[in-house]
C-alpha cells in the first residue's frame, strides 16, 4: 500500500481531453480499468497463495471431556496468508473453516481487551498484535504457560484476577464531589504508563517467581498498586502505608528478582520492573520492616 | 437458582455503572458477563466524554448541539438528562480515580469534538474507554458486588400475557462458559440489559467479535420493540485492513483528510465549509466514499488522514494511542506518515426502546448504553457522547431498577399512547421460521404464577434448545452464516442504501434464518463451548440484523446516517418520528411515535443542519 503524501498537483495527464468525454468520466473510466487490472491481480495473488503461500501453526489441543484430546497434543493447520495477517487472524481462520471446536479468547482485535495472551513461538504475546509476517514457521501457539488450560488455548484466569483484587485496586476516599480534583501533569505523566494495563496476564506467566510461588503477587498486581500509591489525588499518609504493608508482606515486592521478563513481554510496554523497584525503594523510604 | 435483587447483564461501561448505581439504593446486585468485566468493549472507546464543566459552557448548549447532531430525532427530555447529569457523572468518576488528561492548573482537559459548540470532550489520552471501564471496575471491586463472568445470558424470563406491556421480568438464562451448566437467575427488583453494540451484523466494523446484539434480540423476543434501528453510525475513520478506530480526537486535535489528488476534500468538495474535517460523523462519512466513488480514493477504497503537522510532542501527549494502533494494525507510523481511513460500522444509534428512567415496556426489565434508546442519538450520534450515555443512563437504570424515585418518565414505551402503524409493503416475510423461535418466552400461551416458574420453565426450554444443537451431527456452521450475514448487510445496508438493496437484504435474511434452521454444533464438548456460544449468538445478530433494515426500508427519507438514494431530502412533515419494530411473537409489527421536541424549558425547532 502506498502512504506517500500525493503532491498537491496529481494531474499528470497531458494530453488533450478527447472532445466531448468529461474529467469525470475520463476518470471512472481509468477507475475502471484499474480496477479490472487490480482484480486480475488479486486473482493471481490468490491462486500463487493457493499454491504456495499457507502458513504452517502448530497448536496446542486438549479438552478435559473430549476423549481423543484428553491427551494434550498438537494440531497442525495450514492457513492462507494474507498480507497483515494476524496470529489472531489465523487462528480465527483455522477455527472458521476447519475445526469449530478449536478453542480460545478473543475479542476487541485491537490490543485493548486483553483476552488473547497466548505463548506464540515461545513467548508471552498479544495474538491480534501479532503480525504472522513476523514469526518464523510453524507458527507453534500455546496457551499461557504457567496456568491452569481450561481447554486449547484457554487458561483459567481466576488466580490472576485474584491477585488483582488483592491489592485493593480501588480509590479508599467516599466524598461526594463537587467539582474534579487537582492533579498535576507531571503526576499524571507519572502513573500514566501504569494505567495502561489491560489484565493480559502475559506477565504473570512469563515470571519465574510467580511460576514458583503461587501467593506472589505479581506484576500486574503491584503494577496496580503502583498506580494507586503514586496518584497524588490519594495523598493521605495512613492510606500510603496501607497500601505499602500489603506490597512489602511476604509476597509482595520483595519476591521479585528483576529478571525484567514482565517487562519485556508487556504489550503495554509498561516499566512493570522499574514500578516494582520504585515501590521497594518507597517500602525502605518508609522504614517499615522487611519480613 | 440464583436469586438477587437486580442483575445486570453485561459488564461494561452501562453494566458496571448500573451495578454500582443500584448497589447505592441499597439492593444485591449482580453481574453476569459473556466476558470478564475488563474484556468488555467500552474498553475500545478513544475519543471521550462530554460533559460542560467551563465557564461559558452549560448543558442546555450541549443539549441544543446533541438534538441538532441528532438531526432532531432525539427526545428532549432524554438529551436534557444526558446534559444535566453529564457533568456531575464526570466528576464521580474522576473521583473514583479516572486519570483524566489535565491542564496546567490540573483540572481535566477539554478538546473539541465534531458537532460541538464549546469544546466539551474531556478524555484521558485516546484511550477514554479503556480508563473509564477500568476505574468503574475497581468500584465493584470495592463494593464487593458479585459478578459471573464468562457467563453467557441466553434469553430473558418474561411472563407472556398477550401483550407485551402486560408481562414482567423475573430472571435470566445462562450457561457457565467454563462448565456449560446452563442455570436460572431469578431477579427480584429487576434486569438490567448492557450488553452494547451489534456491530458484528456488519463485516467492516470497530466492534469487538463479542459485539453480537444479545441483549437487542432477547428483549426483542420477548416483546420490547426496537427503536430507530435504521440510524447505523459508520465512523468515517477507521483502519481499512481491520476496521480499528482511529479516533476523532485525530481530526479534534486539528488532522486532516486528504484525497488522492491531495485535496482537503471536506472544504474543497464543500461538504462541510464551515467545520470540515470536524463536521459530524455521517456527513464525514459520506463525503470520503463520495471521494473514492469518484474515483478520487487510494487504491479504491480509502482517504488517508494526516496529523503529522501537530507535532511529535503532541501527538504522544494527546493522541499516543493512535501511533501504537496504525503501526501495529496498518504498519504505518503516524508521526512520518498518514494513515489510510475508511468508514466502518461504528455504533448502533437505536436499539431497546426504553425512557429515560432505562425502563422498557415490560416491567422490570431495562436497558442502557449502546443497546438502548433512550433516543439521545436520533439520527446521528456525536462524537463524545456515547461514554455519557453510559454513565448518565446506567446510573439511572440501577437506581430505577433498586427502587429509587427518579420521578416520573415523559417518554412513552410499547405499543401505547400516540403512535401509528405503517402499511410498506414487505418483500418478505419478516420473523419467525419454522419451529426454532430461540427458546422465546412470550408465546402466549398459560401465564405462570410466580417467578420461580417463569425462570424455571425457561431454564427448561434453553436446555432443551442446547440439547437440539449439540445432538445434530449435520447441517450448516454458525460461520458460514454469519458471513453471508455480514455479507449482505455490508453491501446493501450500509452508508449509501437503495431500494432494491434493502428489499434484497430482506430476501437474504429471509434465506439466512431458513439457513439457521439446519444451524449445528460440531464441537461435542460442555467446556469453553464457543462454537455454541457463537451459533446463539449469530441467531441474535439475524434477528437484529432484520429490525435494523426493516427501519431502513421504511423510512422514505435521509436524515442522519440513515441515506436513501431515492428520498434525498429530510422530511420534517412525514417523518420527525421514531421507527418501532416489535416482534409481536415472530411476526413483526411496524409502528411510529412522534419525537418528543419539547425540553424543560424550550422546543427544538428543527433547523437545517450544516457545518
Amino acid at each position: 500500500m502506498s502512504t506517500q503524501v500525493p503532491e498537491s498537483e496529481t494531474e499528470t495527464e497531458t494530453e488533450a481531453e478527447p472532445a466531448g468525454e468529461s474529467h469525470q468520466e475520463r476518470r471512472m473510466a481509468e477507475k475502471a480499468a484499474k480496477r479490472e487490472y487490480r482484480d486480475a491481480e488479486k486473482k493471481a495473488e490468490a491462486e500463487l497463495r493457493a499454491a504456495e503461500e499457507s502458513v504452517h501453526l502448530k497448536v496446542f489441543r486438549y479438552d478435559p471431556e473430549v476423549e481423543d484430546k484428553q491427551e494434550p497434543r498438537f494440531d497442525d493447520f495450514y492457513v492462507p496468508y494474507t498480507k497483515g495477517m494476524t496470529v489472531l487472524d489465523a487462528l480465527m481462520y483455522a477455527r472458521d473453516h476447519y475445526d469449530s471446536s478449536l478453542t480460545f479468547r478473543h475479542s476487541c482485535r485491537q490490543a485493548v481487551c486483553g483476552s488473547d495472551a497466548m505463548f506464540v513461538n515461545g513467548r508471552q504475546r498479544l495474538c491480534c498484535k501479532t503480525q504472522l509476517s513476523e514469526m518464523a514457521e510453524p507458527v507453534r501457539i500455546e496457551p499461557l504457560p504457567h496456568q491452569d488450560v481450561v481447554k486449547d488455548l484457554v487458561v483459567d484466569m481466576e488466580h490472576f484476577y485474584d491477585q488483582m483484587h488483592a491489592v485493593e485496586p480501588y480509590f479508599q476516599s467516599e466524598d461526594v464531589p463537587k467539582e474534579e480534583q487537582r492533579q498535576s501533569r507531571e503526576n499524571r505523566e507519572k502513573i500514566k504508563m501504569s494505567t495502561r494495563c489491560i489484565w493480559c496476564g502475559a506477565c504473570m506467566s512469563s515470571c519465574n517467581i510467580a511460576a514458583g510461588d503461587n501467593e506472589y503477587l505479581g506484576p500486574a498486581a503491584i503494577n496496580k498498586a503502583y498506580r494507586f500509591y503514586m496518584d497524588e489525588r490519594e495523598d493521605e499518609e495512613e492510606l500510603k502505608e496501607h497500601r505499602l504493608r500489603i506490597l512489602e508482606q511476604e509476597h509482595g515486592v520483595w519476591r521479585c528478582q528483576t529478571q525484567f521478563s514482565c517487562t519485556e513481554v508487556c504489550p503495554k510496554d509498561i516499566p512493570l520492573t522499574e514500578h516494582i523497584q520504585e515501590l521497594k525503594r518507597e517500602a525502605v523510604k518508609n522504614n517499615l520492616k522487611f519480613w | 437458582m440464583y436469586e438477587h435483587d437486580v442483575i445486570v447483564v453485561g459488564g461494561g461501561g452501562a453494566g458496571l455503572r448500573a451495578a454500582i448505581a443500584a448497589q447505592e439504593e441499597g439492593a444485591d446486585v449482580a453481574i453476569v458477563t459473556k466476558l470478564h468485566p475488563v474484556r468488555s468493549h467500552t474498553g475500545a472507546a478513544e475519543g471521550g466524554i462530554n460533559a460542560a464543566l467551563r465557564e461559558g459552557d452549560d448543558w442546555e448548549l450541549h443539549a441544543y448541539d446533541t438534538m441538532k447532531g441528532s438531526d432532531y430525532l432525539g427526545d428532549a427530555p432524554a438529551i436534557e438528562t444526558l446534559a444535566q447529569d453529564a457533568p456531575e457523572e464526570v466528576f464521580q468518576i474522576e473521583h473514583w480515580g479516572m486519570p483524566f488528561s489535565r491542564e496546567e492548573d490540573g483540572r481535566v482537559s477539554q478538546r473539541p469534538f465534531g458537532g460541538l459548540s464549546f469544546p466539551r470532550t474531556t478524555y484521558a489520552g485516546a484511550e477514554t474507554g479503556h480508563h473509564l471501564l477500568h476505574t468503574m471496575y475497581e468500584q465493584v471491586v470495592k463494593r464487593g458486588i458479585q459478578v459471573y463472568d464468562e457467563w453467557y445470558v441466553m434469553d430473558l424470563a418474561v411472563t407472556d400475557e398477550e401483550t407485551p406491556e402486560d408481562r414482567s421480568c423475573h430472571g435470566i438464562v445462562a450457561y457457565d462458559v467454563q462448565s456449560g451448566e446452563i442455570a436460572g437467575f431469578k431477579a427480584n427488583d429487576g434486569v438490567i440489559l448492557a450488553t452494547g453494540g451489534p456491530g458484528q451484523a456488519f463485516d467492516h466494523t470497530t466492534n469487538a467479535v463479542a459485539c453480537t446484539g444479545d441483549g437487542y434480540a432477547m428483549a426483542y423476543r420477548a416483546g420490547v420493540p426496537m427503536e430507530d434501528m435504521e440510524f447505523v453510525q459508520f465512523h468515517p475513520t477507521t483502519l481499512p485492513s481491520t476496521g480499528v478506530l482511529i479516533s476523532e480526537g485525530v481530526r479534534g486535535e486539528g488532522g486532516i483528510l486528504y484525497n488522492a489528488d491531495g485535496e482537503r476534500f471536506m472544504f474543497e468538495h464543500g461538504y462541510a465549509n464551515n467545520d470540515g474535517e470536524l463536521a459530524s460523523r455521517d456527513v464525514v462519512s459520506r463525503a470520503e466514499l463520495t471521494e473514492v466513488n469518484a474515483g478520487r480514493g487510494f487504491e479504491d477504497e480509502y482517504v488517508m488522514l494526516d496529523m503529522r503537522h501537530l507535532g511529535e510532542e503532541r501527538i504522544v501527549d494527546r493522541l499516543e494511542n493512535i501511533l501504537h494502533l496504525a503501526e501495529d494494525f496498518e504498519g504505518v507510523d503516524g508521526l512520518k506518515e498518514p494513515m489510510p481511513v475508511k468508514p466502518g460500522q461504528h455504533y448502533e444509534m437505536g436499539g431497546i426502546e426504553t425512557d429515560e428512567n432505562g425502563h422498557t415496556c415490560i416491567d422490570g426489565l431495562y436497558a442502557a448504553g449502546e443497546t438502548a434508546c433512550v433516543s439521545v442519538h436520533g439520527a446521528n450520534r456525536l462524537g463524545g457522547n456515547a461514554l455519557p450515555e453510559l454513565i448518565v443512563f446506567g446510573a439511572r437504570a440501577g437506581t430505577h431498577a433498586a427502587g429509587g424515585d427518579l420521578g416520573e418518565a415523559q417518554i412513552e414505551t410499547g405499543e401505547r399512547g400516540d403512535i401509528e402503524y405503517d402499511d410498506t409493503e414487505l418483500p418478505y416475510q419478516p420473523g419467525e421460521v419454522g419451529m426454532d423461535t430461540g427458546g422465546v418466552a412470550a408465546d402466549g400461551g398459560a401465564v405462570a404464577a410466580d417467578a420461580d416458574a417463569v425462570v424455571e420453565r425457561e431454564v427448561e426450554a434453553q436446555r432443551e434448545r442446547v440439547a437440539t444443537l449439540m445432538e445434530r451431527d449435520e447441517g450448516v456452521q454458525h460461520s458460514q452464516i454469519r458471513a453471508d450475514l455480514q455479507k449482505t448487510m455490508t453491501k446493501n445496508v450500509n452508508v449509501f442504501r437503495e431500494e432494491e438493496g434493502l428489499k434484497q437484504a430482506l430476501r437474504d435474511i429471509r434465506e439466512i434464518r431458513e439457513a439457521y434452521q439446519d444451524v449445528y454444533v460440531d464441537d461435542p464438548s460442555r467446556t469453553f463451548n464457543t462454537d455454541l456460544q457463537q451459533t446463539i449468538e449469530t441467531r441474535n445478530l439475524i434477528d437484529v440484523a432484520e429490525t435494523i433494515t426493516l427501519g431502513a426500508l421504511v423510512r422514505t427519507e435521509f436524515r442522519g446516517a440513515h441515506w436513501r438514494a431515492e428520498h434525498q431530502e429530510r422530511k420534517d412533515d412525514e417523518w420527525l418520528k421514531h421507527t418501532l419494530v416489535g416482534w409481536n411473537d415472530g411476526d413483526p409489527t411496524i409502528f411510529y411515535r412522534p419525537t418528543i421536541l419539547e425540553g424543560e424549558n424550550k422546543t427544538y425547532e428543527p433547523k437545517e443542519r450544516s457545518y
